[in-house]
């Protein structure tokens, strides 16, 4: 468990998976992927160990993903088979409005 | 958080894309070369010790990659207006040293003797064979650190050097573009300056969202349309003063439509829209999205959006309030909050002219040796004066430093020119305060007659004091051939008010 910071970048620890925190409450978040705790991106553990089955829902690069009380969004910055999770709850995806392009 | 995040899923999910081509020499590089070439451009400037990465040029190819190369090796980026004097240019230049300085041929000559100023030719900055070796690790996540220093256009003063951190561009990015969206047959023509906020915004929207850019850099009407039609655009941005020559030289050509059926959106800001132009404008182009934006450097570019329903709402309308929006710049985008306030920092309510304020993640409102100018609340005052409707829709009425003081009353140039812009022989107007000995201001006024036309001043006169009131009937008002624009279409209003002091 770790207090996650706004910008700051992890690493799944048993897949390719890569995420950055878009906002988070304050205090220790229990944030996984795959079931297992993340690690920080600096990291040099190599992925290891087994994505628990109910877990492998996968991460798609460029999707956000939110806690049902929506106080935790994250965005997926590298593909990965495990899936994200607080607390053993999975994140779910959050739908995107489409916005005019004006640049 | 880094711009070069940004770039490194792009390059991740379509590394093939084209991502660049610039219009003039017709060399293009994808999303995989832009990536590897920041790679190796990082080296060659974390090599040379200097602390910013200057890029003095038109757009080109060395626009994103500088871009991105700054982000990699953890230097602000700080782009200069090419069409600034050497000597304005060596005084900005002498605030960024030690600088690696991206340049023009003629310029690496020029500027190369500053002292701490390390000069490359553009040409010599996009050869693979003169930056063989590759940046050590992975760019800093660290989002407080500053990604480009802008000094802004400075219509007035010393120019400032805004600081826009690595949160607050990527804040903005993610706000406000699907990562991949775009289509691969999309193509974005883009002709607004590198050293523009919009320059900067559109390379790093292009990017997350899989856009080919097509790079226009030096903008005629002529080359527009024909890049236009050539790349097949699909997006585009200009601002005011480019689709008013577009829409002259379409009128010339004298088809009823502009003859560009994949352009899906066009998307203008900058400065104040004629409404008469993009009324034209969507005639030229029926089947195409429009969009109003308006932002500052000082918040990454937009804060708010005239979306293209609103504007075909607004254009099928008979309600007079729903008609007005087509001249507002539309609506604060999401986690963007917006307020209008008065002298004293009092809050207004609808329909009030006051000062307009922001916040938001993508708000910066930091000038480099100034520190941040907002409130402890986080609010940004703009100096942009303007109103909002009951619906949250925002008017702009030029600069707050442009109120008229007409004998302690405060009159807003903006709402004076709006009238007179309706006047069937004014194709452009502009207002501003001289001094006066009795009132302290008077109101001042310069028209542009529409080409053969003539102005009745009288008649001018009587419409605005019938429309609005006695005290914002100009005192003085001239007949100029045209009004004096910046090349980003901004009104040189300053020109203006020291012309008419002088009579």
């Amino acid at each position: 468990m770790a207090e996650l910071k706004t910008g700051g970048r992890l690493k799944s620890a048993v897949c390719a998976g890569e995420i950055m925190v878009v906002s988070a409450p304050a205090g220790d978040i229990d944030l996984t992927c795959g079931g297992v705790a993340m690690l920080d991106s600096a990291s040099d553990a190599p992925a290891a160990g087994e994505i628990h089955p109910d877990h492998a829902v996968g991460l798609a690069i460029g999707k956000r993903y939110i806690n049902e009380e929506e106080t935790l969004e994250v965005l997926c910055v590298k593909n990965g088979d495990g899936g994200l999770a607080v607390a053993g709850q999975l994140l779910l995806q959050k739908d995107t409005k489409k916005l005019p392009k004006t640049d | 958080m880094n711009v070069m995040m940004l770039l490194e899923m792009a390059n991740a999910a379509f590394p093939e894309r084209t991502a660049f081509t610039d219009g003039s020499s017709g060399e293009s590089f994808t999303y995989s070369e832009l990536f590897e070439a920041a790679r190796h451009r990082a080296a060659s400037v974390r090599a040379s010790g200097a602390s910013r990465l200057v890029k003095l040029d038109v757009s080109n190819l060395a626009t994103p990659l500088s871009l991105f190369t700054s982000a990699w090796a953890g230097v602000p980026f700080v782009p200069l207006n090419y069409r600034l004097t050497d000597t304005e240019i060596e005084a900005l230049l002498k605030r960024v040293t030690p600088a690696y300085l991206v340049t023009q041929e003629d310029r690496v000559v020029s500027l190369g003797g500053v002292d701490q100023v390390n000069a490359v030719a553009s040409a010599d900055f996009l050869d693979p064979s003169q930056h063989s070796q590759v940046v050590d690790g992975e760019w800093s996540m660290d989002p407080d650190e500053i990604a480009v220093l802008l000094f802004t256009s400075g219509t007035t003063g010393e120019p400032k050097a805004a600081v826009l951190r690595h949160k607050h561009l990527v804040s903005y990015i993610l706000s406000s573009v699907e990562f991949a969206s775009a289509p691969e047959e999309d193509a974005s023509l883009v002709c607004v300056p590198p050293y523009h906020i919009a320059g900067i915004a559109a390379v790093m929207s292009s990017v997350y969202s899989g856009r080919h850019v097509i790079q226009l850099p030096n903008f005629t009407a002529e080359a527009w349309v024909q890049l236009a039609r050539e790349h097949k655009v699909t997006t585009a941005f200009v601002v005011p003063t480019m689709l008013a020559r577009i829409v002259e030289l379409l009128e010339a050509e004298g088809e009823e439509t502009a003859n560009m059926p994949h352009l899906n959106s066009l998307a203008y800001g900058g400065g104040k829209m004629p409404l008469s132009v993009i009324q034209k404008a969507m005639q030229f182009f029926p089947n195409t999205d429009f969009s109003n934006a308006y932002g500052l450097t000082e918040t990454s570019s937009t804060i708010c959006v005239l979306g293209p329903d609103e504007h075909r709402e607004t254009a099928s309308s008979s309600d007079p309030k729903v008609q007005r929006r087509l001249v507002s710049v539309g609506r604060g985008l999401p986690g963007v909050e917006i307020e209008i306030r008065d002298d004293e920092g009092k809050l207004l309510g609808p329909g009030e002219r006051g000062e307009i304020y922001v916040r938001g993640e993508q708000v910066s409102g930091e000038y480099e040796g100034r520190g941040a100018v907002t409130d402890a609340q986080g609010w940004f005052p703009t100096r942009d004066a303007g109103s909002m409707d009951d619906e949250g829709y925002l008017f702009l009425e030029g600069r707050a430093d442009d109120v008229i003081v007409r004998g302690g009353e405060n009159l807003s140039p903006g709402e004076i020119e709006d009238v007179m812009l309706t006047h069937p022989s004014v194709a452009d107007a502009a207002v501003v305060g001289i001094p006066d000995e009795q009132w302290g201001e008077a109101v001042a006024a310069v028209v542009v007659a529409k080409a053969g036309s003539s102005v009745d001043l009288d008649a001018l006169k009587a419409m605005i004091q019938e429309q609005l009131r006695s005290s914002r009937v100009p005192q003085v008002i001239e007949i100029w051939k045209e009004l004096p624009y910046n090349e980003t279409g901004k009104l040189l209003r300053r020109v203006v008010k020291a012309d008419l002091s002088k009579a």
